[in-house]
């Protein structure tokens, strides 16, 4: 056993010494290498965390939201409507919403207006979302000003800014009281945006949304787990993408690869055969090449890896937000909660390590395996 | 003692461009002597060479290496039986370049395993014996040529070995440090091993360091 | 005697594979004291969204958007936000 690991660092040392001789290549190489994997591993983090962070925070959204529609787009919820929908077994409760957009010509940004439910919020006063009070630099207290669509100036306070930890979901609120909303918003009395129904047991969530339709034909009921099957496919989506971009980059990197690893020069050949001469078997040549495949693929793993979890997770995924951001104005701030996902870890292992490590060994093959005399012969 | 019976061996066998490289050879070999195998080039003396070696194995005929035959051996037998039995100096030196001196002397014993204190004691020791001791961590491309063979005779006795082949070892050196191989030929002999060499260089074939001669045309002895 | 290579390079990799089972500690240790304040807030106002895609009305709210708003002339013709480059349009069976 000692025997065994002390032949495998002489192994290794000689294979760290191949390759210093070749310093600048090989340590281009591996940068080259490790930056794949940082890319794929932060495209792979980063949509992950997303995942899992929209799972976890929309398991708590309403079970059915009720849209009505007219002439195909979405209307207002008239008066009396809730009563139409009268007592559905399995509903537990059920809100009418006001909500709806205000564009900030200031910043040039769009706000999210919306009345809490429960939260009474005083009149003149508002409870603004993180980004938004980064971006028009308002603390608890101060005074903001909007001009509302039908050319008003209004003035409101602001009561309180929502706690940066929930910014992925709250970047963009502005929370005011129901009299404020309608007064700025010149909204209809009595009408409502939308209808949110929270419905106890999720077998019946598909039975509730069919005895809407039903009663109510204009209407289009959004189910909780549709919405969270859409985002959990818009991350795949959006990683699919990133992939297919990086699709290039991969495919350059592998060619890079092959003919690095597989392109064996006739000095190494030589240096094969002179170590067979003097003593090495076969085998030894091989586990040597081994050596060189996995500490080059393994180092750029590692690097990779953990370069993308700081990336990701701890600043805050930097390289991504200019993808995502887009045109917005605000973009929240948020921190992923660290995911590791095994089979993925695997999966990424196994599409960077094994491969490099293979073509690193096929080409030996036949140079290990020619006979040891050819040394006496040149 | 070293045994070789109607040796053959012949390249590209069966192809049309077959060619018998040994024609029957048959010889005795004592132990704690400097053989030195003569002939024009194409003789067949460098294929005897590795042949007894062990880096080839014969088409026909028997080697027997203290009565036991090794010239049936697999390959992986014949690896374990080279590095136990046989130090090699080739006709290039063939040192491995970029790794320092002393890397180079240790080489053919990285499969044996051995702690590296000790192995790396043994490699200084040797390098010491052959005045290296001092350029022990320059790469080997740096050194002169002489210091290149002496590094390449440092490495093929890392392990030990009874037994020294060297091919054609002063190809590539002035007539200086020829003689200065020589001496050192005459110590190892000295020191009780055997030491087997091809060579055309009359400095060599006719210095008292060489105890036999053994002259070979087109692969079979003509004098020995 | 100087430090070996592969001294070095074990060594090197032992230090990567302890970061990488750190990172497995990591993840754990969060995960076992998660934020309570985002359900909460998507509790009572009822979110369906993040606040990621902020540059247009219908890209805010992905979810509760009318369908046809975003991709106008056709279901998977992408407008000109770059968002929509990475947003599929909303499935609805």
């Amino acid at each position: 056993m000692t025997d065994w690991f002390h032949k495998q660092r002489y192994l290794i040392d000689f294979s760290l010494a191949a390759l210093g001789r070749r310093k600048v290549r090989n340590l281009g190489l591996l940068a080259a290498y490790s930056l794949l994997v940082f890319v794929l591993a932060s495209v792979m983090l980063f949509t992950q965390g997303l995942r899992q962070e929209a799972k976890r925070v929309l398991a708590e959204s309403p079970e059915v939201i009720l849209q009505r529609l007219v002439a195909g787009r979405q209307d207002l919820i008239p008066p009396g409507y809730l009563e139409q929908i009268g007592r559905i077994r399995g509903v537990q409760k059920m809100e009418a919403r006001l909500w709806g957009y205000y564009y900030d010509p200031v910043v040039k940004a769009n706000y999210t207006f919306m009345v809490p439910g429960e939260r009474q919020i005083p009149s003149g006063q508002l409870v603004v979302g993180p980004a938004l009070a980064r971006e028009r630099g308002l603390v608890a207290g101060n005074l903001i000003s909007f001009r509302s669509y039908s050319g008003r100036l209004f003035t409101f306070q602001v009561a309180e800014v929502l706690p940066q930890a929930s910014e992925l979901m709250s970047a963009d609120l502005v929370l005011l009281g129901a009299e404020d909303f309608r007064a700025f918003f010149d909204f209809p009395a009595g009408h409502y945006t939308d209808i949110t129904l929270s419905v106890a047991n999720p077998n019946e969530v598909r039975n509730v949304a069919a005895k809407l339709a039903a009663a109510l034909p204009d209407s289009r009921p959004i189910l909780r787990e549709e919405v969270q099957r859409t985002y959990a496919s818009l991350f795949d989506w959006r990683e699919g993408m990133v992939l297919t971009v990086l699709a290039g980059a991969l495919l350059a990197f592998a060619i890079l690869a092959w003919d690095k690893a597989s392109g064996l020069s006739a000095e190494e050949r030589r240096e094969i055969g002179i170590l067979k001469a003097i003593g090495w078997e076969t085998g030894d040549v091989l586990r040597m090449k081994f050596w060189e495949g996995v500490l080059i693929s393994l180092s750029a793993f590692l690097i990779g890896y953990l370069a993308a979890w700081v990336h990701v997770f701890h600043l805050d995924g930097a390289l991504f937000r200019p993808v995502l951001q887009g045109w917005a104005v605000l973009y929240p701030h948020f921190r992923l909660t660290p995911q590791v996902d095994g089979l993925q870890l695997a999966t990424l292992f196994f599409f960077t390590v094994f491969p490099y490590t293979a073509a690193v060994l096929v080409p030996i093959w036949r140079a290990a395996i020619t006979d040891p005399d050819a040394v006496m012969r040149t | 003692m070293i045994e070789i019976a109607d040796l053959h061996k012949a390249f590209n066998q069966g192809q049309h461009n077959e060619y018998w490289a040994i024609q029957g050879v048959s010889l005795s070999l004592a132990r704690g002597q400097v053989t030195a195998f003569m002939g024009p080039s194409g003789s067949g003396k460098t294929t005897l060479l590795s042949l007894i070696g062990c880096l080839a194995r014969p088409t026909s005929g028997r080697i027997r290496l203290d009565g036991e035959d090794i010239s049936g051996l697999p390959e992986r037998f014949l690896t374990e039986l080279r590095r136990r039995h046989f130090g090699f100096v080739f006709q290039q030196f063939n040192l491995i370049k970029g790794l320092s001196a002393r890397d180079n002397v240790m080489l053919p014993a990285y499969p044996l395993g051995l702690p590296h204190r000790q192995l790396t004691e043994r490699a200084d020791a040797l390098l010491a014996q052959f005045r290296l001791g001092h350029r022990a961590d320059a790469r080997v491309e740096w050194l002169s040529g002489g210091e290149q063979q002496r590094v390449a005779i440092a490495r093929a006795l890392i392990n030990d070995p009874p037994i020294l082949v060297a091919d054609e070892p002063t190809a590539n050196l002035d007539t200086a440090l020829s003689r200065e191989f020589l001496a050192i030929l005459g110590e190892l002999s000295g020191a009780g091993r055997t030491v087997l060499l091809t060579s055309h260089d009359p400095l060599v074939l006719d210095s008292p360091q060489v105890e036999r001669r053994v002259a070979l045309r087109d692969g079979r002895v003509v004098e020995a | 005697m100087s430090l070996r290579p592969s001294t070095l390079a074990l060594g090197g990799l032992a230090l990567g594979l302890a970061g990488l089972l750190a990172t497995w500690a990591e993840a754990g240790l969060q995960a076992q004291a998660p934020d309570p304040g985002t359900p909460a807030l998507v509790r009572e106002l009822g979110l369906t969204d993040p606040a990621l895609f902020t540059e247009a009305r219908y890209t805010r709210h992905l979810a509760l958007s009318d369908r046809h708003a975003p991709f106008q002339d056709h279901p998977l013709g992408f407008d000109h936000f770059p968002s929509a480059s990475l947003v599929a349009p909303p499935r609805h069976d």
